[in-house]
């Protein structure tokens, strides 16, 4: 099973926070806004992705299970 | 099946072909029924017919429309569906589904009972634009018209939009159709799986439903006759800008752009350039156009996109930046300002598009930073919204990429008069 992160635009305040747990796979872009890496999670970061996940106050990065995976 | 009975015979020449939409055309319902004969009766079996005939959505995106009506048909069992007509035509260049609506209500009308018909839903919603008073009056004339004629069946009624760009897309109008403003909203869930009322809803285009209703009255074969194997059938087209003869042409689609230009009236040879798919739609260069069919396919092959089939051309002596810039700046004003990279980029690229129509220092560091911008705006927002404003800046930069280095370099053009709308925003509810 592999899994993909995903944002949700109109949700997403610019927080931050899911950026500093989770450089690897999320940077912000020049208004603070994260864009995130569309590829599947590599496994030795699924934890700091659900860390990053439950972190986001306003509940708009999600993990999504890959169809087909 | 049987062919319709008045088959409408083009001059040899002419590109136009009259389905959807007759030469003398006559709103109607008595002069609707003489040209057809009367709609079948609805069936389930509608829905293969349709992927058999091969329509595709005529709301911009081109999805095939049997696969869509499927989808909610399959729903049917759960939750009873709902068919919303998407008649708001918010391209302020486009004008294809006002003049099917003013002319041929009850083609629409037909179309939205047969689709609802296809997918088990009993009601059916047409979405127009409240500013169009037009159209207001078309459609409540007609819906009048059928009263107690096949009342039965489906319930429809007509709903009148707030007058923003954005409301026509799908999920906005959902959720303003459920009491919310009229905005996009977070998907899932896709108005197919979770719309109007909480039901699984069909949105089509009411270009797309009319032509909907003619497969359920003469059949998919029918249907194929024309338009290219992969895109069947006729589109219709908003030819306007520097053109003598613009206005709303039903063509068979895949018909040579310099054939349609020339119909109506705008030689290539004047022409700087051709905006072809409306504000979410691209430029194309004159040599181009030249070469290219009317379709969604043949437009994507040269960088293209048909979209809701606004065909816009601009004249020499007029800039091609200037005009995009004023468009970008637009566009910026009528998102919903819910995403940030939408809220925040949208006026970050009208803003270099304006260095780089302005000409100067600025114009030489615009063109870095718009392809800055392309990259954290396209993708990045809960709707297409900012894809289409990227889409059309990007655009812009190829064809007239001549003149943004004469701009650079100092040399801007003259100042001209705007030619491409830039209506006031409405509101949200
Ligand atoms: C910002 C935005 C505006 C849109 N405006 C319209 C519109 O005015 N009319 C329309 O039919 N579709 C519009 N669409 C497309 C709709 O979301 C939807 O895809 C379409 O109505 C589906 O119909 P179709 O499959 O028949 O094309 C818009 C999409 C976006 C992203
Ligand atoms: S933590 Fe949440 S709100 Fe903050 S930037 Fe990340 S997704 Fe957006
Ligand atoms: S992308 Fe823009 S227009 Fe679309 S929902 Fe987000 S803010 Fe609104």
């Amino acid at each position: 099973m592999s899994l993909q992160l995903v944002v949700d635009p109109i949700a997403c305040d610019a927080h931050g926070t899911c950026a500093e747990l989770l450089p690897e796979l999320i940077v912000l872009d020049e208004w603070g806004y994260p864009i995130v890496d569309a590829r599947p999670v590599p496994a030795h970061l699924e934890g700091h992705a659900r860390r990053a996940v439950a972190a986001c106050p306003v509940l708009a990065l999600r993990l999504r299970r890959l169809r087909g995976a | 099946m049987s062919a319709p009975p008045h088959p409408t015979v083009a001059p040899p020449d002419a590109t136009v072909v009259p389905r959807l939409i007759p030469h003398r055309p006559d709103a109607s319902l008595g002069a609707h029924l003489a040209r057809l004969g009367p709609p079948p009766r609805p069936t389930r079996s509608l829905v293969e017919q349709v992927e058999a005939a091969g329509v595709r959505g005529r709301g911009g995106a081109g999805f095939p429309t049997g696969v869509k009506m499927a989808a909610v048909a399959a729903r049917s069992r759960t939750r009873g569906p709902i068919v919303v007509a998407n008649g708001t035509e918010g391209e302020p260049a486009s004008a294809k589904d006002q003049t099917l609506l003013v002319h041929v209500p009850h083609l629409v009308l037909d179309g939205m009972v047969a689709a609802a018909g296809a997918v088990g839903a009993r009601e059916a919603i047409l979405c127009v634009d409240r500013r169009h008073r037009h159209v207001v009056d078309a459609v409540g004339r007609a819906v009048g018209e059928r009263q107690g004629r096949w009342a039965d069946t489906v319930a429809v009624r007509v709903a009148q939009v707030p007058s923003r760009y954005v409301a026509g897309e799908e999920s906005a109008l959902v959720h303003w159709l459920n009491g919310g403003e009229a905005k996009p909203t977070s998907s899932p869930p896709r108005p197919f799986e979770r719309g109007v009322d909480g039901r699984p809803t069909l949105v089509d285009n009411v270009e797309t439903l009319a032509h909907v209703a003619l497969v359920a009255r003469f059949g998919a074969e029918w249907y194929r006759a024309i338009g290219t194997p992969d895109e069947p059938g006729t589109v219709l087209l908003t030819v306007g800008g520097h053109a003598a003869r613009g206005g709303v042409y039903e063509v068979p689609s895949g018909v040579p752009l310099a054939a349609l230009l020339d119909n109506a009236g705008a030689p290539l040879a004047e022409l700087a350039g051709v905006l072809v798919g409306g504000y979410f739609g691209t430029w194309l260069d004159p040599a181009t156009a030249a070469a290219v069919a009317v379709d969604h396919s043949s437009l994507r092959a040269v960088g293209g996109s048909l979209g809701c089939g606004v065909v816009f051309a601009l004249p020499r002596g007029h800039c091609g930046l200037a005009e995009t810039a004023r468009i970008a700046r637009w566009l910026a004003g009528e998102g919903a300002q819910q995403c940030g990279p939408c809220a925040h980029g949208l006026p970050a690229m009208a803003e270099a598009m304006e260095h780089l129509s302005a000409g100067g220092p600025g114009a030489s560091r615009a063109h870095v930073r718009l392809h800055q911008l392309f990259v954290q705006v396209e993708g990045r927002g809960a709707c297409r919204h900012p894809d289409g404003a990227v889409r059309m800046v990007r655009s812009a930069l190829e064809v007239f990429a001549a003149d943004a280095a004469a701009h650079a370099a100092g040399r801007p053009c003259p100042p001209a008069p705007a030619w491409l709308p830039t209506p006031a925003p409405g509101g949200w509810r």
